[in-house]
């Protein structure tokens, strides 16, 4: 009887130390450092993408206001009927950082995110989207009255 | 302690629009704080990752930049209700937290 809540105490640890410890690692694979702390556009797509070309397209529809009052939330939302999507990229080309954030998506996904981003001063939010491994850019230029960064 | 996390999930034909915010500072580093005139250190999500049924179908990695009590909301197909949802966040300072969820 003893052995046995032993053991159930034993096993009930062990599945809390493994769902702890290894979520985080698993969680944490590839966040590519050296394009988020990239100071300027050219560099921070440059080593989020290295070597790759980009397309200019206008089949990504970007949804985010000409005018901001407050640069902390900015709403954005991007839409695309591009094929086979694997992610979404938004960066803000004035931000101290521009990479802003990365969106992976699976087969089961729809071509669309939303989300609230901070941007520094008036800036071109450029999206690139992975749909099939080609990579394609779109912008949208955004003005705002209050550095979002601060 | 509450979740973290709240997800509003609302499906229409076999197509899930998730929403959702998290409770999080999203601190860029560059803030200084009122009264100690110090600058907050930063601290912000860098990944969080949706399963749909044991599978990982979504995930993102942030910078700071991304605003104070982050939105997100996409959208995926080939589900219904009662579908199981997980959500799992991770910061810079190794915090954490999860939800799991049925599709409604």
């Amino acid at each position: 009887m003893l052995r046995r809540s032993f053991l159930k105490i034993l096993t009930s640890s062990t599945v809390l130390l493994f769902s702890g410890l290894f979520t985080p690692i698993r969680l944490f694979a590839e966040w590519k450092d050296s394009a988020f702390s990239a100071k300027d556009i050219d560099t921070a797509i440059g080593n989020y993408f290295p070597n790759q070309n980009i397309e200019k397209t206008d089949q990504i529809k970007i949804e985010i206001y000409d005018e901001v009052e407050n640069g902390a939330v900015v709403p954005v939302k991007v839409k695309t009927d591009l094929k086979m999507v694997k992610s979404i990229t938004i960066f803000a080309d004035k931000n101290p950082n521009p990479l802003i954030a990365n969106f992976d998506l699976t087969s089961a996904c729809i071509g669309f995110v939303s989300t609230r981003i901070k941007v520094s001063e008036p800036s071109n939010v450029i999206i690139i989207v992975n749909a099939n491994d080609v990579l394609y850019m779109a912008k949208k230029f955004v003005i705002v009255h209050e550095n979002g960064c601060g | 302690m509450a979740s973290t996390i709240r997800l509003k999930t609302k499906i229409r034909d076999d197509i899930t629009t998730i929403r959702l915010i998290v409770r999080h500072p999203m601190e860029t580093g560059f803030r200084v704080d009122d009264e100690t005139n110090e600058l907050v250190p930063e601290h912000y999500i860098k990944k969080i990752s949706f399963e749909h049924n044991d599978k990982l179908i979504f995930s993102c990695d942030w910078s700071r930049a991304v605003s104070k009590n982050p939105y997100l909301s996409f959208m995926f197909k080939n589900s219904k209700v009662g579908d199981k949802i997980k959500i799992t966040w991770l910061d810079n300072l190794g915090n954490n937290d999860s939800l799991e969820s049925l599709i409604e």
